[in-house]
C-alpha cells in the first residue's frame, strides 16, 4: 500500500512537471483538427487528406465553411497510405485527398470513390538544409559529395520514389545516412541540425519558414508528384462532398495551394 | 486452474467473478494477435522473414536490445538501490524522474535525445570536439532503447528491494560485513528474481522500441532500421509482409520471455 501511494505521488509529480513544461509554445501534435464552426453546424463533412496538405486544407476548409453556412468541415491528416488503408477498412470519410496517384488508385480499385478523382496540385522535390546552408550545398550533385550527411525518404513512400526517379534521371547516386518513413521525418532531421541536407517537397521548405534554407535544383522537374482528390461513394452527404472537391480544384483552392508552393496540375 | 464448489478458485480463494474482467482483459491482448495471424501470408512467410532486409532488421534488433539491456542493468541496478536503500533526500523526486520515459510519448523522448545529444543539441558541440557524433549510428539506437527501457528495470527491481526488506542486510551488517559484501552476498541474491524479470521487461521494451529510435537515430538498413521500423516501412507497400514481420517480432519476444522466466520461475 505504501508503495502504491509512493507511485501515485511520483506520477502526480511527473504530471505536474510535464504540465509545467508544456507551455513552451510547441504546436499541438494533433492528427485531427476541426476548425471551430461559426454557426451551429447542421452538416458535417469529413475530409481525409495527406499530411502535406495540413496547412493548406485547414485554410481551404475555413473558406469552404465561410462559403457554406451551417457546414462543419473536419479533417484527418495522415500519410496517404494510412488514409487509403483506413478508407478501405470502412472509415467514415466523405472526401479523400492523396499526395500521390498510387494511393488514390488503391481506393478507386475498390470502387470506393464517387466519380473520377480530380488532380488539383503538383509538388516537386527541393533540398532543405539547416538555416544558412552550413555544408554549402548548391546542387543535387553536391549531395553525393563525401562527408555530406543527407537524409531522404525510403523508396517505399512517395517522396522516396521521387528521390529515386531524380537519382536515375540525373545519374547521381546518393549515400544517405538515413531513409525516413515520411517527409516530415526528413524535415525533422534537417531542422534539428542533425543532417546537412534532406530531400523534401518545395511546399515543406516553404512551410518550414526560417527553420530551413531551401536549395531548388533543376532535376526536380523529372519527378513531379500529382495530388488527386475524390468524393467517396459512402459519403454521408454526396452533394456536399462533390462541392468540396470542386472547391479545392477551383479558383479559391488553387490560390491557397499556390501560395503554399504547390504547382498547378 | 480448477474451480472449487462454492465459487472460489482453488489455491488463491479468488471470487469467481474476478475471472470475467480478467478474461476480457486477456481478450484485449489475444484478439489483436489473432488479427495479425489473420493477415500473415503463410505461403510466403518464410521468404518474407528471411529476406535480406528482414534478417538485417532482426539481427540489429537483437544486438541493440541486448546491448541496451546490459546498459539498463549496469545503470539501473545502482539506481534502484539508491531509490530503495539510499536514504537520500528527494527520493520521491528522483523516482518521478525515473518514471519520466514511461509517460513521455517515445517520439518526444527521441526529440529530447536529439536536442541533447544531437549535433546542435545541448551536448552536441562538446561531443563533436572529442569526435563523437551519435546521430544516425547504431549507438543512437541503443541510447534510445535504454532511455525507454530503463524505468522498467529500475521500478521492478526497486519493488523487489522494498518487498524483500532490509532485515538480512541489517543482520549481516551487525555481524561485521562491509557494505560491499552485504550488497554482493545478501542484497543481490535476494532480489535476483526481480532483477531477472526487470531485465526481461527492459529487453522486451527495447525490442519493441519505435518512436524514439525513428526520431533520434533515423532509419537505415543494418545500421538503425530495427525490426519495428522495418515493419512500419513495409506497411507502406505491403501490409501483409508487415504482418509477417510483426509476427516474427512477437515470436522473438515470447521466446525470450518464456526462456528466461519459465526457467527461473520468477514473478
Amino acid at each position: 500500500m505504501r508503495g502504491r501511494t509512493r507511485l501515485a505521488t511520483g506520477l502526480a509529480v511527473v504530471v505536474t512537471l510535464l504540465t509545467a513544461c508544456g507551455g513552451g509554445g510547441q504546436p499541438a501534435a494533433d492528427a485531427t483538427s476541426s476548425p471551430p464552426a461559426s454557426s451551429p453546424a447542421e452538416r458535417t463533412l469529413t475530409v481525409f487528406a495527406a499530411a502535406s496538405l495540413q496547412k493548406t486544407f485547414t485554410t481551404i476548409g475555413t473558406e469552404f465553411e465561410a462559403a457554406h453556412p451551417g457546414v462543419d468541415v473536419r479533417f484527418s491528416f495522415a500519410g496517404s497510405s494510412d488514409l487509403a488503408a483506413q478508407i478501405g477498412q470502412g472509415a467514415p470519410a466523405d472526401v479523400f485527398a492523396s499526395a500521390d496517384e498510387k494511393n488514390m488508385a488503391k481506393v478507386t480499385a475498390q470502387s470506393l470513390t464517387a466519380g473520377d478523382p480530380v488532380d488539383f496540385a503538383t509538388n516537386v522535390l527541393e533540398i532543405a538544409t539547416p538555416p544558412g546552408n552550413p555544408a554549402g550545398i548548391g546542387s543535387f550533385a553536391d549531395l553525393a559529395k563525401p562527408g555530406v550527411k543527407v537524409v531522404v525518404c525510403a523508396a517505399q513512400v512517395p517522396c522516396g520514389a521521387a528521390t529515386e526517379t531524380v537519382e536515375k534521371a540525373s545519374g547521381v547516386t546518393l549515400a544517405p545516412v538515413s531513409e525516413e518513413n515520411s517527409v516530415t521525418d526528413v524535415l525533422g532531421k534537417v531542422t534539428a541540425g542533425e543532417a546537412d541536407a534532406g530531400l523534401v517537397y518545395v511546399t515543406d521548405v516553404r512551410g518550414a519558414g526560417n527553420a530551413v534554407t531551401g536549395v531548388p535544383f533543376p532535376e526536380s522537374s523529372r519527378a513531379v508528384n500529382t495530388y488527386p482528390v475524390a468524393a467517396l461513394k459512402d459519403a454521408s452527404d454526396a452533394s456536399l462532398a462533390s462541392e468540396f472537391v470542386t472547391f479545392v480544384a477551383g479558383e479559391q483552392g488553387r490560390k491557397v495551394l499556390q501560395d503554399a508552393g504547390f504547382g498547378a496540375p | 486452474m480448477t474451480v472449487r464448489r462454492g465459487g472460489a478458485v482453488e489455491g488463491s480463494a479468488l471470487p469467481r467473478w474476478v475471472l470475467v474482467p480478467a478474461a476480457v482483459g486477456l481478450l484485449l491482448f489475444v484478439l489483436p494477435l489473432l488479427g495479425i495471424l489473420s493477415r500473415v501470408p503463410w505461403t510466403q512467410f518464410v521468404p518474407l522473414v528471411t529476406s535480406d532486409s528482414s534478417l538485417a532488421a532482426l539481427e540489429l534488433s537483437l544486438r541493440t536490445a541486448t546491448a541496451s539491456t546490459v546498459l539498463c542493468v549496469l545503470l539501473g541496478v545502482p539506481m534502484a538501490l539508491v531509490l530503495a536503500r539510499g536514504n537520500v533526500p528527494g527520493t520521491r523526486v528522483l523516482r518521478s524522474i525515473v518514471l519520466l520515459p514511461l509517460v513521455l510519448p517515445p517520439v518526444v523522448g527521441g526529440m529530447a535525445l536529439l536536442w541533447t545529444l544531437g549535433r546542435s543539441g545541448l551536448l552536441g558541440p562538446a561531443l563533436s570536439l572529442v569526435g563523437i557524433q551519435v546521430g544516425f549510428t547504431t549507438a543512437a539506437v541503443v541510447i534510445a532503447q535504454t532511455f525507454v527501457s530503463l524505468p522498467f528495470l529500475v521500478l521492478s527491481l526497486e519493488g523487489a528491494l522494498l518487498t524483500a526488506g532490509d532485515r538480512y542486510e541489517s543482520v549481516a551488517a551487525t555481524l561485521g560485513a562491509r557494505p560491499g559484501r552485504v550488497l554482493v552476498r545478501i542484497t543481490v541474491p535476494l532480489v535476483a528474481p526481480g532483477l531477472v524479470s526487470g531485465a526481461v521487461l527492459a529487453f522486451a521494451r527495447a525490442l519493441g522500441e519505435f518512436g524514439a529510435t525513428l526520431t533520434f537515430a533515423g532509419s537505415l538498413q543494418g545500421v538503425t532500421r530495427t525490426l519495428p521500423l522495418e515493419v512500419y516501412l513495409l506497411r507502406e507497400t505491403d501490409p501483409d509482409a508487415a504482418a509477417a514481420l510483426s509476427l516474427l517480432l512477437v515470436v522473438v519476444a515470447v521466446v525470450v520471455v518464456v526462456a528466461v522466466r519459465g526457467r527461473r520461475n520468477v514473478l
